[in-house]
């Protein structure tokens, strides 16, 4: 409960709706251009990257433009910008789900561009979904069952861990769902995708419509997931407080990569700030 | 006295029967909703997929009784309900592969599968009349009655009696049996819950690495083999004759819609509310009135609601009613 986005020099809660863009300031930060190198830092070679992305939903017009995201090992990478930029799009870009034009996705030095996302799923890719990402008829333990369905092996003490992890969800391991609130309903879709052990966990805006309180808690809860060595990629509409908690952050603005850096450099960006954190 | 006469009378003409129909809705339902959870459209063909498999079964039954064998009291046909039921298994997986699965693949819109299954139904229509013919077949054999109406006049001295036929009594009886090993399977294995996670959520399902055709074929096994087993105990029950088995389509779907479509409690809560509407409106009630009123008041005419011929009307009306009021049936089912 205790680790640290309060107690950042952005701690203020109640800048949600930070990542819009102000009004007037949008056309000068996407002229800047991509502001220091997409790529992770030297020397690391990143656990996951899709580069170069290009591509949109089915004959679509390009939603990303020659995008790249990367998380290294262990370490927590965060896309924020405005609305419309491509952010989940870029995620679900690396996950599978839309054809890319250009660009390759690597897993662990492998090329995955060409694998749906089922066998990303196999390969070690945890995704979770904004929406739908539960199963809402069924209880909290079938739920977590569900997800470990691709493994053979005893699945007991995988769920034990996220019990440990999600103590809420232990005590209603028996309930329907589709019957709990928004921030534990967010806990049973991220134990979901913990079950099959993956290798790099993926979020698409895990605090949507949850509670300043319950988001502060569900990133407490990220943190942990990342401490325990597993690389975590997040797609957030809460910018400050997700680059607070990130080792990498990456600004989209129309699909394009218009800044990269670590989650405090990008904080203390005068420009970052200007432009998507309201000063 | 009178009191209990009346009560005799009513489960004589009312309560059985309607049990034993209700059961055999319910296990049609079932099926209905299966397919409708998993494969999402509603299946036109299940009451002649029923015929197809009641007929496999008689045809089975046949071959028992010309080698001699029998289940004495019990009927044959329970003998040979399980390969009845492969037939039928082999008959929607066979459908499957060369009608069903081409829509499934290009994504079609559930009304697209809804007409297809319309055209299934025919096939099966024209099958079913073409290998065993379209009149009235009665395959039941053993013992008519465990009790009947006299014995139990006899043992109780009440001028009304209940009589219960071994077919009514086998119907109740397999039909608890299967809903239990439905509700187990779905509930408590694997693959069960793997089909109400496919039921729930598809895309997520397909996330967490569930084969949707594997979910798919078990499907359709299972809704074979309660097509055929409602089948066969409706036609024990009643007669065989292919064109009942078509208009059971609607007391069924209208049993599936009612507790609420894509929910298996739902069906078979469905499955008795349409039997007793049924038989309860279209019973002649003046009996029951004659013991329970005064005779002053006593009914002149038969007291009965709707005749049987316009039985279906009612299932309509259940149908109309619930659509109205509340769409998503009894159980919270889909929307339709």
């Amino acid at each position: 409960m205790s680790a640290g986005n309060g107690t950042g020099p952005y701690g203020g809660r109640g800048n949600n709706d930070a990542s819009i863009v102000k009004p007037g300031s949008g056309s000068s930060t996407v002229a800047a251009g991509p502001g220091g190198d997409p790529r992770p830092a030297r020397g690391t070679r990143p656990f996951l990257e899709g580069r170069g992305m290009t591509g949109g939903y089915g004959r679509g017009p390009d939603i990303l433009h020659d995008c790249t995201i990367a998380v290294n090992p262990g370490e927590i990478a965060v896309i924020v910008g405005p609305n419309g930029a491509g952010k989940s799009t870029a995620m679900k870009a690396i996950f599978g789900m839309l054809d890319l034009r250009a660009g390759t996705v690597v897993l662990d030095g492998t090329d995955i561009t060409a694998l749906s996302p089922q066998d990303r799923v196999a390969r070690g890719m945890g995704f979770v979904p904004q929406t739908g990402n539960i199963f809402t008829t069924m209880t909290v333990e079938e739920n977590l069952e569900m997800g470990a369905f691709i493994r053979r092996d005893d699945i007991a003490p995988t769920m034990e861990q996220v019990y440990d992890l999600f103590p809420i969800l232990r005590d209603k391991r028996r309930q329907q769902a589709g019957e709990l609130s928004g921030g534990q309903r967010q806990q049973v879709a991220v134990g979901r995708a913990l079950m099959t052990r993956p290798k790099v966990l993926m979020l698409d805006e895990p605090t949507a419509g949850v509670s300043p309180i319950v988001m502060d808690e569900l990133f407490d809860r990220i943190i942990e997931v990342a401490r325990t060595g597993l690389p975590v990629l997040m797609v957030e509409q809460n910018a400050r407080q997700a680059l607070e908690i990130a080792d990498r952050g990456y600004v989209l603005v129309q699909g394009a990569n218009a800044h990269t850096g670590t989650g405090p450099g990008l904080l203390a960006d005068a420009e970052v700030r200007r432009s998507f954190l309201g000063g | 006295m009178d009191f209990l006469n009346a009560l005799v009378a009513l489960l004589n003409f009312v309560v059985v029967p309607a049990t034993a129909y209700g059961a055999q809705l319910a296990l049609g339902a079932l099926g209905v909703t299966l397919v409708y959870g998993i494969l999402r459209f509603s299946n036109f063909a299940h009451g002649d997929t029923m015929a197809f498999g009641t007929m496999a079964t008689i045809l089975f039954t046949w071959g028992l009784q010309a080698a001699g064998i029998s289940l004495g009291p019990v009927p044959t046909a329970l003998l040979a309900l399980p390969a009845g039921i492969a037939a039928a298994a082999l008959l929607v997986l066979g459908t499957d592969r060369a009608v069903y699965r081409f829509y499934r693949r290009r994504k079609a819109n559930p009304v697209i599968l809804v007409i297809v299954s319309m055209g299934v139904m025919f096939i099966y229509n024209g099958l079913v009349r073409l290998v065993i013919g379209p009149g009235d077949r009665n395959f039941d054999d053993g013992a008519r009655f465990i009790f009947t109406v006299r014995d139990f006049r006899e043992a109780t001295g009440l001028d009304e009696g209940v009589g219960l036929r071994t077919s009514q009594a086998i119907t109740v009886i397999t039909a608890v049996i299967v809903v239990a090993v439905l509700f187990w399977f779905l509930n408590h294995t694997r693959t069960g819950k793997s089909m109400r996670a496919f039921s729930d959520n598809e895309d997520l399902a397909l996330l967490s690495g569930i084969n949707p055709e594997r979910v798919v074929m078990v499907t359709w096994l299972i809704v074979a083999a309660l097509a055929t087993v409602a089948g066969v105990l409706y036609g024990l029950d009643k007669s065989f004759r292919p064109l009942t088995y078509f208009q059971l389509l609607l007391p069924i779907f209208a049993a599936a819609i009612v507790g609420g479509l894509g929910s298996p409690l739902g069906a078979i809560a469905g499955g008795f509310v349409i039997a007793f509407s049924e038989v309860t409106i279209t019973y002649a009630w003046k009996k029951v009135l004659e013991y329970l009123l005064p005779q002053s008041l006593e009914p002149s005419g038969l007291v009965q609601l709707l005749s049987t011929d316009y039985k279906f009307a009612v299932s309509f009306m259940i149908l109309v009613v619930v659509l109205l009021f509340r769409p998503t049936g009894l159980f919270r089912g889909k929307s339709v």
